[in-house]
């Protein structure tokens, strides 16, 4: 008979650790699973345990996800915190690749063009009236935002606009938008500025320095050097 | 081989034809072999700013379907020896009766014959725009210093840079009122050409002479005198490729008094 086991449940301070091997039959893995857990349902604890789940190198299905989830929250005491996998598809890596790198782009943005992209945009050019940014993370303008921005556009709230003259006819963060004066005064908009998303859910337009506390997960420096 | 250039704003209204109609004028007055060409199909006016009119026989559709050659259909100006003439666009049809391959054929045909050929487009951004842009290898893009056409000239600006085998367009801006534009009433000429970032081909001032031409079939570009005429000459000559310095809007009819305060430092504005 098989002496491997293709479930091993670790106890851990923060709760279980149930490692999935990864070279066995989905199927077989499932069965054992589920042996598993009717043998646990016995011991009763009293507290909810959480259970991280490790798959390893296999690649989990959504389906498949939630069908383990299933078989381990079913137990009362047991609670799935996350599932982890090391591998992932092509697809998610592109996906993930593009909304964590800085797109930069040369020109100025004419009415009625939109330029979009998935991550953070860095755009060395104006934004012109009727134009149109959007970004799944932060914009950063190096000229006049005249136009309309629209910074974390698949629901990031964390997302900012930073534009080196700061004009825009309407600014958008997540799903909050906020539209810009009737007029500007000419000598109000000639030091950087950034908006963000403020704790009474407002943009709001701010000195480029404050960005530094408020968001510190801009900062993506490694490397590099940064001495003195 | 000649040079194909279409003239557009986007917005309506702004002078495209009269300054189709100016700018042809000025280069046949330059001995240059221009012909005019309307493809605002339904729309047709750029034969009565010429005063031509009646001398239709043929027109664009005609020449696209086949039913005339392209010399038959051509309008000769008769106040040049044969160096301007028009295609006037049709009357009866839409402009849906031509597909942009077809007038890209045209104007190749017709650079063999002309130096230069002015497409005048309808406005707006749709098929009519299409057509006539796609034959142009150059285009001139026309604004007035208002808010509106300014942002109708962007748009469009951004459509031509994508247009492939075109050069980057070049601005007109038409109808100028010098003392709106010292007032702060309207953008001024740098504004303008800074919010558009394209090369500033020539600036016109609203005149009504240029009404008064248009309205008796006469280009006002004939006329030596008028400030608006000489301002198209200049535009004419820039497009042949001399340089040209812009018209000084505050010397436009300054009066001798005026012109004597500024000499002993008096601002007169």
């Amino acid at each position: 008979m098989k002496t491997k086991q293709n479930v091993v449940i670790k106890g851990t301070k923060d709760g279980l650790t149930l490692h999935l091997d990864d070279k066995c039959a989905y199927d077989e893995l499932l069965q054992e699973l589920k042996e598993k857990m009717d043998a646990v349902n016995g011991q009763e604890h009293g507290s909810v345990l959480t259970v991280t789940v490790q798959a390893g190198n296999r690649y989990l299905l959504d389906e498949e996800t939630e069908e383990i989830k299933k078989i381990i929250n079913q137990r009362e005491h047991l609670a799935v915190e996350s599932v982890k996998s090391n591998v992932m598809t092509m697809e998610e890596a592109i996906r993930w690749k593009e909304e964590s790198e800085i797109v930069s782009y040369t020109g100025r943005i004419r009415s009625g063009q939109i330029l979009e992209v998935p991550g953070d945009l860095l755009l060395i050019g104006d934004v012109n009236p009727g134009g149109t940014v959007k970004a799944g993370r932060n914009i950063f303008i190096m000229g006049a935002l005249k136009g309309m921005a629209h910074a974390g556009c698949y629901g990031d709230e964390a997302a900012v606009i930073a534009a080196s003259r700061m004009m825009p006819s309407q600014l958008r963060i997540s799903h909050y938008f906020n539209r810009a004066p009737d007029r500007y005064e000419e000598e109000d908009c000639y030091e950087t500025e950034c908006a963000y998303i403020d704790d009474s859910n407002q943009i709001v337009v701010d000195r480029l320095q404050v960005l530094k506390h408020l968001r510190p997960g801009i900062s993506t420096f490694k490397g590099g050097k940064h001495s003195g | 081989m000649g040079e194909a250039i279409v003239i557009t704003s986007g917005k309506g209204g702004v002078g495209k034809t009269t300054t189709t109609a100016n700018l042809g004028t000025a280069l046949a007055l330059q001995e240059k072999k221009v012909c005019l060409v309307d493809t605002d199909i339904g729309l047709r006016n750029l034969d009565v700013v010429m005063g031509l009119e009646n001398r239709i026989i043929y027109d664009l559709v005609d020449v696209i379907e086949g039913r005339c050659k392209t010399h038959q259909a051509l309008v000769k100006d008769k106040r040049f020896n044969d160096l301007l003439y028009l295609l006037p666009a049709a009357q009866t049809t839409d402009k849906s009766a031509v597909q942009p391959e077809q007038l890209k054929k045209l104007m190749e045909e017709l650079k063999q014959e002309f130096d230069y050929i002015l497409i005048d487009c309808p406005a707006g951004i749709e098929q009519g725009y299409k057509n006539a842009v796609a034959g142009a290898n150059k285009a001139i893009v026309v604004t007035t210093p208002e808010k509106s056409s300014v942002r109708d000239a962007d748009r469009v600006i951004g459509l031509l840079e994508k247009e492939e085998g075109m050069e980057s367009p070049k601005l007109i801006i038409n109808r100028i009122r010098n003392h709106m534009m010292q007032q702060g009433d309207m953008l001024d000429v740098d504004e303008v050409a800074a919010h558009l970032s394209i090369e500033l081909l020539g600036i016109v001032v609203d005149d009504d002479e240029v009404i008064k031409s248009s309205h008796n079939g006469e280009p006002v570009a004939h006329n030596p005198n008028n400030r608006a005429s000489i301002a198209y000459r200049n535009i004419a000559r820039r497009i042949l490729g001399e340089s040209v310095p812009l018209q000084q809007l505050d010397d436009i009819k300054e009066g001798f008094f005026t012109r004597f305060k500024k000499f002993f430092g008096v601002r007169s504005k």
